[in-house]
Formats: C-alpha cells, sequence, structure tokens
C-alpha cells in the first residue's frame, strides 16, 4: 500500500541522527516487545509478511510520531485479533510456546522464505533490460513507489522465494524468482543524480515486465 | 531535558519520544506479555533468552570478524564475495534475518551502502540488530536519493570518481559490506584488525 512506511526518495526529514555508543535496546519494554514479537510465531502462525503488512497500516502521522517497537506493538495487536487469541471461542495455538533451551537453535536456524525452484520457471536472465511495473495495490508490496514504471537491468537471480504480497493477503506463498535489478541513479532521480550512481533492489519476477 | 549518557527512559523523558506515551507504551507492552503468558502462549524465559542473545552474543563483532578474516584471508574472502552465507557460517553465524546473505565489496572505484527504504531489514547475524537512525526517516527517505550527502552527514566524503551503489534491501536478502583494508596495517593479526571495523563500516556509513 501506498503508505508512509515506503518514504525512499522523500525529503524534509531532517538529517540523519546517530546516537554515539547506541545500545541496543533504549528501555525495558523495547527489550520485551522485541522478545514478544521473536516468540510468539511459534503459538501464533504469522510471519514477516504479516507483520510488515499490519505495520504499514498504522495511519501515517502515527507512524511518523511513533518509537520504533511500538510499531511491533500495534501490529502484534492487530494480528492477535485477526487470530482470535482474544475471541471467546478457545484458541488453537499453532504449537507449543518455544523454551528458553530452545531459543539458540531457532535463532541459529532462521526462517527463510527461500523455496524449491522445481518447476517455478525463470522469467528473466542475468543482463536482461526489466521495468518495475507501475502497479499501486492497496495491499502489501515490497515494490517501492520510486522504482515504479522504472527501468534497469537485471544483475543477479537469487533463486525461488515465497512472495510477500500474496503471503501477506492471506493468498499463500505464490513462489516467485527474486532477482536484484540495478537501477542507474539517472533513471530513478533525474538529471541531478550523479551520472556513476546505481541503485541496487530486489524485486520478485511479478514485479517485472521486459523493458 | 535529555540524557545522553542515560540509556533505559523507562522512567525518565525519551530522548526522542513524550515521556508519557512512552510510559503508556510500557504498560501496554507489561500487560500484553503477561496475558500471552497466562494463556500458555509464550514462555517467560524464553523472552528473557531471546533479549539476552541480541544484547550479548550477536552483534557488529560478528561481522567485524568475518571482515578480518576475509582481509587476511584471500580464499575466505572469494567465498565470502560469491557465496556469502556459507561462509559466514564457517565463522559460526547464521539464522535469523542472515539466511540470505550477499556481501559487496568495497574498493577505490566503487563505495557501497545499504538501507532498508520500506522498513528495518538489516542482517542480524553478523550485524546484531539496526540502530535507531538505520530504521529512521531521515536516512530512509534519503541515502537512496542523495548517497553523498547522507555519506557527508556521516564525515565520508566520497570522490566525485567514484561510484556509489545504494542496496536497498527490502526484500528477502540481507547484505553487508566488506570494506577496505585501510593501510598500513600490514602487520597486524586478525584479532586487531577485527578491533578496527566498526558496525558503520559494515553499512558503508563510514570507513576503518
Amino acid at each position: 500500500m501506498n503508505s508512509m512506511h515506503d518514504m525512499g526518495g522523500m525529503d524534509g526529514f531532517g538529517p540523519v541522527v546517530a546516537e554515539a555508543d547506541e545500545p541496543v535496546f533504549h528501555a525495558g519494554w523495547e527489550r520485551r516487545m522485541f522478545a514478544i514479537a521473536s516468540a510468539l510465531p511459534y503459538t501464533v502462525p504469522y510471519g514477516d509478511d504479516h507483520l510488515r503488512r499490519e505495520i504499514e497500516r498504522i495511519p501515517p502521522t502515527d507512524y511518523l510520531r511513533l518509537p520504533y517497537y511500538a510499531y511491533w506493538f500495534h501490529a502484534i495487536g492487530r494480528l492477535l485479533e485477526e487470530h482470535g487469541v482474544f475471541a471467546s471461542a478457545p484458541f488453537k495455538p499453532a504449537g507449543p510456546s518455544i523454551k528458553a533451551n530452545e531459543v539458540d537453535s531457532a535463532i541459529q536456524r532462521g526462517a527463510s522464505t527461500r523455496m524449491s525452484a522445481e518447476g517455478i520457471v525463470s522469467r528473466f536472465a542475468v543482463g536482461d533490460r526489466v521495468k518495475a511495473r507501475n502497479i499501486h495495490p492497496k495491499s502489501h508490496t515490497r515494490l517501492p513507489r520510486y522504482a515504479r514504471g522504472k527501468a534497469g537491468t537485471i544483475e543477479r537471480n537469487h533463486g525461488v522465494f515465497s512472495f510477500a504480497d500474496s503471503n501477506a493477503r492471506g493468498d499463500g506463498p505464490q513462489p516467485h524468482h527474486l532477482y536484484t535489478v540495478v537501477f542507474t541513479a539517472r533513471e530513478l532521480w533525474g538529471e541531478e543524480a550523479a551520472a556513476r550512481d546505481k541503485l541496487y533492489l530486489d524485486l520478485w519476477g511479478d514485479y517485472l515486465e521486459p523493458a | 531535558m535529555t540524557k545522553p549518557h542515560s540509556h533505559d527512559h523507562d522512567d525518565h523523558d525519551s530522548p526522542h519520544h513524550d515521556g508519557g506515551e512512552e510510559h503508556r507504551i510500557a504498560l501496554r507492552v507489561k500487560a500484553l506479555e503477561s496475558l500471552l503468558i497466562e494463556k500458555g502462549l509464550l514462555d517467560r524465559e524464553a523472552l528473557d533468552k531471546f533479549v539476552e542473545t541480541y544484547e550479548k552474543s550477536i552483534g557488529p563483532r560478528n561481522g567485524a570478524r568475518v571482515v578480518a578474516r576475509a582481509w587476511t584471508d584471500p580464499a575466505f574472502r572469494e567465498r565470502l564475495l560469491t557465496s556469502a552465507t556459507p561462509a559466514i557460517a564457517e565463522l559460526g553465524y547464521g539464522g535469523l534475518q542472515g539466511e540470505n546473505m550477499v556481501v559487496v565489496e568495497n574498493t577505490k572505484a566503487i563505495h557501497n551502502v545499504i538501507v532498508c527504504t520500506l522498513c528495518s531489514c538489516y542482517p542480524w547475524p553478523a550485524l546484531g540488530l539496526p540502530p535507531v537512525w538505520y530504521k529512521s526517516a531521515p536516512y530512509r527517505s534519503r541515502v537512496v536519493k542523495d548517497p553523498r550527502g547522507v555519506l557527508a552527514e556521516f564525515g565520508l566524503k566520497i570522490d566525485p570518481e567514484t561510484e556509489i551503489r545504494v542496496w536497498d534491501s527490502s526484500a528477502e536478502i540481507r547484505y553487508m559490506v566488506l570494506p577496505m583494508r585501510p593501510q598500513g596495517t600490514e602487520g597486524m593479526s586478525e584479532e586487531d584488525l577485527a578491533s578496527l571495523v566498526t558496525r558503520d563500516c559494515m553499512i558503508g556509513t563510514a570507513r576503518p
């Protein structure tokens, strides 16, 4: 959706302010919120695509005002509601809650969204000229506004991954090839951009058409 | 008044946000945690373990060791640049938010910088959790359009002859920059070299 999170290329936010010797968390509630979000998918079946979808639904004025981990709080509240965790009917967990002695191996294992490439044909080859489609879905997408309608070149094929857009809509992973597409800075930002600068963006094949 | 040396803001005004709001959200997170534990959906000790791991074990020292290894072992550097995930795993790092890694190399001709314009994607196993500025609107909005201006704010002046490559890592791949080894470090041990590599060097907003 075209909301505040998709801010690449906007002006007016001022300088980047970096904190010296920044701690991992700034407050106790940030620690707990991070941990809740890390542990909860074992019992409530959601993934990053769903979490991001709900973060993007935070109204733009709130998005700019809230601290980062408050996004997670709001998004998880919505996901708990969606899965009926607080409904009158008893909630059936997806599995047992993760225990302390399982955390290290869970982190090591990760949660890759890579899927089998068998039978999934790549529509593009490295070096192909492509154009990002001019789409404006009202649901979750990972095609940033600044790249829509712009032409670039396939730099690399990363293989097949679960498709964020369909997964976030609840339509399943619908695996697609994921490509790095390189755009010249001038294609994206016009003649004022430095002639030699480039931007590399990872895009699923569904976002692309031949240029 | 902000407190630059106080890092916990539970009971203080945050430098970034209204203190009342911070207090309210702290209470609501606490209530959420209690409720989910009571329902059997979370285990308190597991939550403690997640926090401890990301505060104490997983951070930019991991990535710095990867960089130092690449500087001292040409065969490793080659593996890192062609197939980063298994190369990083050789040092024992991998997993959540680093399942599919790519490492991009800075040279005299090319300077790489990493961002996620859409949210906060970041290579956790190598760099830990991202700093606030990386997730902030000024960085996400501007580094794609004006990388030279943003890098100058970090004190990095990029030669006009150098090509800047901005990597917007907003899908399933996580990126890390392999910085250039500084001159005059020829005799240094791998461990000493690692101490030269900061988090920002591996995002591309600093040089060692």
